[in-house]
């Protein structure tokens, strides 16, 4: 059906075979970058159910995305140290596998989402985007004194964890995981946006009158929806964390909330796979022009301001127009 | 015990010196079609945001069905079976006109205890797709179903939003200004449909067009400066001096 889907198949078929590719080439380096977009997209994914879908400006998802780092590198530093975590109920040693420390993930972060949009759900437009905002640069700021675990410094892991059945030190497995947890939450997010729930919380982005008229709740079809965007982004943020080795307050920070947010308007707002499309392109700049100057992001900005003004949809929009009324 | 739909006790709202609602009081029995009229600004408006929840009132009661709804919100009211429909089109404008009735039809189940779905296609739902599908031909906009809202007329906006409060399958009405801006054969069909939707549930109209609302109405109250000054049959409002000096000018009814 659609242009649309034809051109997702193709970006998604693309982001296979360029790392496929490369690892027949034994250019570990792309597949690295490959990995990058696979989780940036996945951090996009989850904002853009807020953002594209709910119409919620949220200028704190980084605080999901950290998050999501900081439950990657607790559970994996005790598991390297065996130093217990906690002794009661029962004595916990961290964990070095992926599945575990997804789960810890998500669930960290969607109770985040739970408490930070129970109250800042409360408010709307630009009060929604500072308290947001707020939220996001208290962690932060949390996790830059929080020496038990780094501080300012962050938190290394000395290897990457682990996948029953996979190694994932070798690249390709570990972007197939990537990829493949990226192929789900798309699907997900798919479901969700067509659902009656995908209905309900898109009117009430258009129209809260028309909603609340029906007889359904504006503010429990938003909360919903930030726990699960919260969600998904603490999954990226995990996954980031361990494609780096590495998590650190700046994983916490506003840049990051932005530069999430960036991924999404550069692809196009509330287009299933404009968080790809943008996380694409953002890397592909960062590495062609970040090679010619390191202020790169002047084009960046450049671009952004072109899109902002040119083309609202972003570039799913300018290559395919206006979305379809989904059936 | 009562068998009145609609009880307004009292009402008063100001807002700062403009008493918006000055004691206001009126009801709506079963099966009757009850015009609320009055000039610009008389406080028709702010009226129907407290009645649907909208908007609270600073003193006062309202009840619907025999029950006290003043402390309940617009989405409980609307559970209750409260349907709305506005003076300002409240559509979602990026849907299409098929996917605005399937929300009405959506919020119909949520009122009867059922669940929004997470994954299923809402628009594959056979049952919901039937209970709107059937609002839109009862209005008369089955031929434009999949057209998006944005693109439709301003009578077709309005025949939309009727379509979705008949959704709701609610036990009353709150139209606020059905006609305006249909034209002439297009407020003549839904002064014939309205007609027929009493029988369904009573319906408390706020209308300009005359003509409607001395066809339609069994009772008409007249507010002016926020006050009904007068309530009765078409022929009573017609021949009540107070309201022909206040509202009605020198205007001749016919």
């Amino acid at each position: 059906m659609g242009r649309e889907r034809l051109f997702n198949a193709v970006i998604l078929l693309a982001l296979l075979a360029v790392p496929l590719m490369a690892w027949q080439m034994d250019e570990p380096f792309v597949i690295t970058l490959a990995t990058k977009v696979a989780i940036l997209a996945l951090a996009g994914v989850g904002l853009n159910i807020a953002l594209g879908l709910g119409g919620l400006v949220s200028l704190g998802h980084a605080a999901f995305f950290g998050i999501g780092g900081y439950a990657m590198g607790i559970l994996a530093s005790h598991a390297q140290n065996y130093e217990p975590l906690f002794n009661w109920p029962f004595v916990f040693e961290g964990s070095n596998q992926m599945p575990l420390i997804w789960l810890v993930a998500v669930l960290a972060s969607a109770t985040a989402a739970l408490v930070i949009g129970a109250l800042s759900l409360r408010t709307s437009g630009v009060y929604f985007i500072m308290i947001t905002l707020a939220f996001g640069q208290m962690l932060y700021y949390f996790a830059i004194s929080w020496s038990a675990y780094g501080g300012e410094d962050g938190l290394s892991i000395w290897v990457r964890n682990e996948m029953p059945g996979l190694n994932t030190l070798v690249p390709i497995q570990f972007f197939s995981v990537a990829f493949g947890l990226l192929c789900l939450t798309l699907w997900i997010s798919s479901r969700l946006a067509q659902s009656a729930f995908g209905l309900a919380l898109s009117a009430a982005r258009q129209s809260e009158d028309r909603v609340q008229t029906v007889g359904l709740a504006p503010f429990k079809l938003r909360l919903m929806a930030f726990v699960i965007s919260g969600a998904i982004t603490g999954l990226a943020g995990a996954l980031f964390a361990d494609l780096n080795r590495f998590v650190s307050p700046t994983m916490l920070s506003w840049h990051t909330s932005g530069e999430i947010m960036i991924f999404v308007i550069l692809g196009g707002v509330g287009r299933l796979y404009g968080p790809l499309v943008g996380a694409a392109v953002y890397i592909l700049l960062e590495h062609l022009l970040g090679g010619i100057s390191e202020y790169w992001q002047i084009f960046l900005g450049l671009l952004l301001l072109g899109m902002v003004l040119f083309a609202r949809g972003g570039l799913i929009g300018a290559l395919l127009g206006r979305e379809v009324a989904h059936d | 015990m009562t068998d009145l739909v609609l009880q307004v006790h009292n009402l008063c709202k100001s807002f700062g010196a403009l008493k918006a609602s000055n004691d206001v009081s009126l009801d709506l029995r079963p099966g009757e079609i009850h015009a609320l009229i009055g000039p610009n600004g008389a406080g028709k408006s702010t009226l129907i945001k407290q009645i649907s929840g909208g908007l609270q009132p600073d003193t006062g009661r309202i009840e619907v069905l025999g029950q006290d709804v003043t402390a309940l919100d617009t989405v409980a009211r609307a559970r209750m079976g409260l349907g709305r429909t506005f003076q300002i089109s409240s559509l979602a404008m990026e849907f299409s006109v098929l996917q605005n009735a399937v929300l009405g039809a959506l919020g119909a189940r949520r009122a009867r205890g059922g669940r929004l779905g997470l994954f299923h296609n809402v628009m594959k739902d056979a049952d919901l797709l039937a209970s709107a599908q059937e609002a839109l031909s009862r209005v008369g906009l089955e031929q434009a179903a999949q057209q998006r809202t944005a693109d439709l007329s301003h009578g077709q906006r309005r025949q939309l939003e009727v379509a979705v409060a008949l959704t709701l399958k609610p036990r009353l009405f709150l139209m606020d200004e059905p006609m305006a801006g249909l034209g002439a054969s297009g407020s003549k069909d839904l002064t014939t449909f309205l007609d027929s939707l009493r029988q369904e549930a009573p319906i408390l109209l706020v209308e300009h067009d005359m003509d409607a609302v001395f066809a339609l109405a069994d009772r008409i109250s007249v507010l002016v400066y926020g006050s009904v000054i007068a309530t009765g049959t078409a022929d009573e409002i017609r021949n009540n001096p107070e309201v022909r000096r206040a509202y009605l000018g020198e205007e001749e009814l016919t």
